[in-house]
């Protein structure tokens, strides 16, 4: 393959239909378990920032769960979900993104000052509208920053779909690989790539607008 | 009025934070609690909005028990100011200040107003309005605070160490600022504080309270002062309590003499002949422009020519004692200058003058 350029221009015009459904099979399959992993996140945060004591049994799980190689996780959930359908990338990213995204809203939780919960008593708040008009919200930034995290990897992880017939952009990675041809290789990386910043500079868009008062810039990188 | 009636509080470890504490706090007054760490101040503070429960007695809010009324109700009705301020870091500030107005269901419109009228009230810049609590100081912050417990205009506002973590001068201008508020608004305020001089200088009736939530004392800031009721009240006042008292002593009880002013436009030749060591010059606005001693003066001229020594003045029926005595001190005569509310003199408090009144305070504090 020494004459072969790196990147052939007219394959990708030929085939330009084809990445387009595999970029937008990419986005679902990577999306839908950020935001799966969020709405569950959310009251299991909620609980483990109330109750301290389910807090680290939670995490822990989730850590266990993180650690599995995911090529592992997408075979065993094979007979289960189906060989090369959606369900089978979904639900494990899903676990993956609540493994980031668990810990992120407790800490975001906690990280609401306790004079500030004092005085949202003292004031008469119900303790729910404490929690959606006080808590929730200066917690933001800090689930802001779990989430940049979560998405990037999410988006990162579908390609290993690929191996078990779903993978949206990784599907390029093993076609040329298979066909010693670099051009849906390179296409793949970059789309890959463009899409995790582009997700990434909507969230850091999102924060800004969402919190302008958040100071708390060095507590948000810490969090990540 | 609200009343403690044998309150007790242990916490679940067995810490007996409050104990049997049975005293008034009257309705427009402001009662300071004071004492060391950990002497149950809070706790006693946060009975009175329920944040806290008592184990055992009762407080009652003009005569019904607060365990009675739903806690958010009861702490929608009791301004509460604490040392961080606790504003909220995401809203603005004018919506930090309408949090209450809000949370009774007024209209945006009206509880911004309201809110804008309290900015103005605290004495902060309403250009601080639209910005967020991390753009303010310390002490415009505990401004902040302030308007906002005052923005329902609660009846009861209980206020927890609010300038404790402010530098000395801004501290001093927050606790003039409340004087003058209160001055206006006529709050039931119950102000915890570890300052035995701020809880002096806000307090109508000071509560001294000691390391397990015993009440030492309660008394107003003088009788505190002539009479503490035993030796840990007396150690908890410190040094100088004899000279702070002289700040409860009016200074209306000094004789004054009148016949020691001479006017700036007077003859150097029709005073050289007195026989008193010093006189005071009096300008043509009645407001004093100095001492003068007769046997010094030039030959001729008028006084107008001639340099006066520095002078302190006090003001007659505001002035306390204290400030007399200041007065004397900033002068080469030892004499303190009287003068009314406008500056002008009316008359000299001499060393003998000052002397019988401080004999008359000492005679006080002897029975
Ligand atoms: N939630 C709690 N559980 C157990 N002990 C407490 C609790 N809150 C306060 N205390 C204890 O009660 C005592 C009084 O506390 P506090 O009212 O905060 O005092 P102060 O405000 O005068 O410093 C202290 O000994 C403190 O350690
Ligand atoms: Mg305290």
């Amino acid at each position: 393959m020494g004459e072969e350029p790196l990147v052939r221009w007219d394959w990708i015009g030929r085939n330009w239909p084809e990445i387009q459904e595999l970029l937008a099979d990419h986005i679902i399959m990577a999306l839908v378990p950020v935001v799966a992993g969020l709405l569950l996140a959310l009251p299991l945060g909620l609980a483990g920032a109330r109750w301290r004591w389910l807090y680290q049994p939670t995490v822990g799980t989730m850590n266990v769960i993180y650690s599995l190689p995911s090529l592992a996780v997408f075979i065993v959930l094979i007979p289960i979900t189906g060989l090369a359908t959606r369900a089978t990338i979904i639900v494990p990213l899903t676990f993956y993104a609540m493994a980031v995204l668990i810990p992120a809203v407790v800490d975001g939780l906690t990280s609401v000052p306790e004079h500030v919960r004092q005085s949202a008593v003292a004031m008469g708040f119900t303790p729910l509208r404490r929690l959606l008009r006080v808590e929730l919200p200066i917690a933001v930034p800090v689930v802001l920053a779990g989430l940049r995290v979560a998405t990037v990897s999410s988006i990162s992880l579908v390609s290993v779909g690929a191996l078990v017939g779903r993978g949206g952009l990784g599907y390029l990675f093993i076609d040329g690989w298979q066909r010693q041809f670099p051009t849906p290789i390179v296409v793949g990386v970059v789309l890959t790539a463009i899409l995790a910043a582009v997700a990434d500079l909507l969230l850091v868009v999102a924060q800004r607008w969402l919190t302008p008062w958040s100071t708390a810039r060095s507590r948000v990188r810490e969090a990540a | 009025m609200i009343t403690f009636d044998g309150v007790t509080k242990r916490y679940p470890d067995g810490t007996v934070a409050v104990d049997d504490l049975s005293l008034e706090v009257p309705t427009g007054e402001i009662t300071v609690f004071v004492g060391p760490s950990g002497c149950g101040k809070t706790t006693s503070l946060r009975m009175i909005n329920r944040m806290i429960d008592p184990s055992g007695g009762r407080i009652l809010l003009d005569g019904v028990d607060v365990t009675t009324i739903d806690p958010p109700t009861l702490r929608r009705g009791i301004g509460y100011v604490i040392q961080q301020a606790g504003l909220f870091p995401h809203r603005k500030i004018v919506d930090n200040v309408a949090t209450v107005p809000y949370l009774l269901g007024w209209d945006k419109k009206k509880a911004r107003a309201r809110a804008m009228e309290l900015l103005e009230r605290v004495g902060l810049d309403l250009r601080l309005a639209e910005r967020y609590p991390f753009q303010l100081s310390g002490g415009q912050q505990q401004r902040v605070g302030v308007a906002r417990a005052l923005a329902a205009d609660p009846p009861v506002l209980l206020m927890d160490e609010p300038f404790s973590a402010v530098d000395p001068i801004v501290r001093a201008s927050l606790q003039e600022e409340l004087l003058r508020l209160q001055a206006e608004l006529n709050k039931t305020i119950v102000f915890v504080t570890h300052d035995i001089d701020e809880a002096i200088k806000l307090g109508d009736r000071v509560a001294v309270l000691r390391v397990g939530g015993r009440l030492a004392q309660l008394a107003d800031p003088a009788t505190l002062l002539a009479e503490p009721a035993d030796d840990f009240v007396r150690e908890f006042l410190g040094r100088d309590r004899g000279i702070r008292r002289l700040s409860f002593v009016p200074g209306d009880g000094l004789r004054l003499r009148g016949d020691l002013t001479v006017p700036v436009s007077a003859e150097v030749s029709s005073v050289r002949g007195t026989a008193e060591a010093w006189l005071v010059v009096v300008g043509d606005d009645g407001g004093p422009l100095g001492w003068i001693a007769p046997k010094d003066l030039p030959d001729s001229g008028t006084l107008a020519e001639v340099p006066a020594a520095p002078y302190g003045t006090f003001v007659r029926g505001r002035d306390s004692l204290r400030s007399a005595l200041d007065a004397a001190l900033l002068s080469p005569s030892g004499n303190a200058v009287a003068v009314d509310g406008s500056g002008r003199v009316v008359g000299v408090a001499t060393r003998e003058a000052l002397d019988e009144a401080l004999a008359r305070v000492a005679d006080g504090a002897r029975g």
